[in-house]
């Protein structure tokens, strides 16, 4: 792979020209982009398509602890709609824990006590209802987890009222079939709605609970290692897929995989031992760290 | 990671061990061997006396095996009493069960839950069938029995299946327990994650995921209450027939009294009052082939619902 160092093209973005903001939310944030600096976006890695960026979340001096450990420190970090931002890092290194802390699912655990701020569109999180938040901000896991029922009502889960069976079928069927097309599964299970989603294949069933994150109309997608329980196809199918959805929301990926990261991230923060050793352009990254410890960790990735 | 184990012979082996191995294949062939006798025995002994005129006609008084009418009304008793049982038995167990596993705070609170329903498990069920006695004698649960007089009779098929749905119940709780157990915690956090409170995901992703293990659980405990003779005896009235209370059709048959096909067998056995053997193997046959459909129902519907199941 040819890693050497271009001048990045520079792009001016011309405010709000191609972004699609949906009605009834994110109005501020429209209001804010217009003031803001042009984006300077990097062409690299597989995707050369350059996609105007919006900051949906800002995380402030987000430290985290469980009990007495330190799981996260000090971090700050955008996270921009039209862009992929990679999370990498060694086993334990807190990139998990910071993100599932942008969605609060850190609260569930018992021990962990956060400090910091993290705003969603310039509000605070800790402000917002936690069910509100996670439908703005989903999730999909390392393992595919379908729940056990059919593959509609996987999709259909998160429109519906809590635990609520309404609204019905017919409502809601133009809204699933736009959020597994967007998963782009719908063409492959558009005549098995109504099989359980158990039965597909791991890749599919990944596919779907992408779909299943999707359906809420999230301003930001959540990855924790997403592939790392598939195949080299359906990795790569996914991979597709979560360049061309940076597009419509913000993606956050968490990786192991320093190949995957320089594929499909655009941005790429390095953490060490809970600290943010390096964001940067993920070329910038890869080709030249500037930290020491960014530039042991990812030498050698690329032989 | 599974590695093709290496075909090895036992003659390689220590003496200890070989006699070992031996040891457990005889155990292994010796129980195989019992349990075949029963049901041999059962099955010839029951097959030679059983009618198809048994199980649709009721028991009758007389003086030879020919005169006493068949087991209808035991059949219908241990169909009645074991439904109510398990129509008790289940939604409480899937509710102790998912408090148990979903919340089981404070802890102390869950670990009393948790031997209150393994001494279930383990009382004597004529230790029930006695509290029983005592307690369905008051008179707050009167409507539930005969009461003439302001005199609680206290025997029906309600508290017959009251009791006996405290001996489904822990077999119910293990089961369903065991079931959330499995569902793996991502499955939780996927529901949280998508906004869903925890009583939404409890709702529509646990419980439909332990569905299994809720028939499963319930037939266990249904197959258990079945062959339960004591609570019967104590609490049923143990009636020949179906003696009801009242006019009201299904209501006031259950408020009344009634036999099984296990007090049927207890009373017709050589040692019982009536000492009909032929009948009791019959009866017995009956009893067997209901717990051995149940067996097999489960066994098949749980490798079924392993099936689909999370990585």
């Amino acid at each position: 792979m040819d890693l050497t160092l271009e001048p990045p093209p520079v792009r001016q973005l011309e405010a709000g020209a191609t972004l699609t903001v949906r009605p009834g939310r994110g109005n501020a944030s429209i209001h804010r982009l217009e003031g803001l600096a042009p984006e300077t976006t990097f062409e690299h890695g597989g995707h050369h398509t350059v996609v105007p960026t919006l900051e949906r979340m800002r995380v402030e001096r987000l430290s985290i602890h469980y009990g007495q450990k330190q799981a996260v420190s000090s971090v700050s970090l955008p996270v921009r709609q039209g862009e992929v931002l990679g999370l990498i890092g060694p086993s334990g290194c807190g990139k998990t824990t910071l993100l599932r802390s942008l969605n609060r699912l850190t609260e569930l655990t018992k021990s962990a006590s956060i400090s910091g701020r993290i705003t969603l569109d310039g509000v605070d999180i800790t402000g917002l209802e936690p069910t509100a938040l996670r439908r703005r901000v989903t999730m999909v896991f390392q393992q595919p987890n379908p729940f056990p029922m059919s593959i509609f009502d996987n999709v259909a889960y998160v429109l519906r009222e809590q635990a609520r069976r309404k609204p019905r079928k017919p409502t809601l069927a133009p809204l699933v079939e736009e959020a597994l097309s967007r998963a782009g599964l719908l063409e492959e299970v558009k005549d098995n709605l109504n099989h359980p989603a158990l039965r597909l294949s791991g890749g599919q069933q990944q596919r779907l609970c992408i779909a299943r994150a999707l359906a809420a109309n999230p301003e930001v997608l959540l990855l924790d290692e997403p592939c790392s329980a598939l195949d080299p196809q359906s990795t790569k199918v996914i991979e597709d897929l979560i360049v061309k959805l940076r597009e419509e929301v913000a993606v956050v990926i968490v990786t192991h995989n320093l190949q995957q990261a320089h594929r499909v991230a655009d941005h790429v923060a390095f953490m060490y031992l809970g600290e943010l050793v390096e964001y940067a352009p993920t070329r910038a990254l890869f080709a030249a760290p500037r930290e020491q410890r960014t530039k042991e960790y990812v030498g050698g990735a690329f032989g | 990671m599974t590695r093709q184990a290496a075909v090895e012979s036992s003659s390689s082996w220590r003496l200890s061990d070989r006699l070992g191995l031996a040891f457990s294949w005889f155990l292994g062939l010796f129980f195989c061997v019992i349990c075949a006798a029963v049901v041999i025995y059962l099955l010839v002994q029951g097959v030679r006396y059983l009618s198809p005129d048994l199980l649709w006609t009721n028991p009758k008084v007389g003086f030879t095996q020919n005169e006493t009418g068949g087991f209808l009304a035991p059949l219908l008793g241990t169909l009645f009493v074991t439904s109510i049982a398990m129509a008790l038995a289940t939604p409480v167990g899937v509710g102790v069960a998912v408090w148990l596993s979903e919340y089981g705070r404070p802890r102390a609170l869950a670990r009393v839950v948790e031997s209150t329903v393994e001494m279930f498990a383990g009382a004597p069920s004529i230790v029930l069938a006695l509290f029983g006695l005592i307690l369905f004698r008051a008179s707050f649960l009167g409507f539930l029995t005969e009461k003439t007089g302001g005199v609680v009779y206290g025997k029906g098929f309600f508290p017959a299946g009251a009791m006996l749905s405290l001996l489904a119940l822990p077999l119910v709780v293990t089961s369903v327990r065991e079931g959330l157990q499995a569902v793996p915690n991502h499955v939780r956090e996927a529901s949280y994650a998508l906004g869903k409170t925890r009583i939404a995901t409890i709702r529509r992703v646990l419980l439909p995921a332990v569905r299994p293990d809720i028939i499963t659980g319930s037939m266990i405990g249904a197959g258990h209450a079945i062959g339960d003779t004591a609570i019967i005896v104590f609490l049923l009235g143990d009636t020949y027939v179906l003696q009801g209370v009242g006019n009201v059709p299904v209501l006031g048959t259950l408020r009344g009294t009634g036999s099984t096909l296990t007090s049927y067998v207890f009373d017709n056995a050589p040692t019982g009052d009536l000492n009909q053997p032929n009948k009791a193997f019959a009866a017995a046959l009956v009893l067997l082939v209901m717990v051995l459909v149940i067996n097999v129902f489960v066994d098949i519907f749980g490798r079924k619902a392993r099936e689909l199941k999370w990585t």
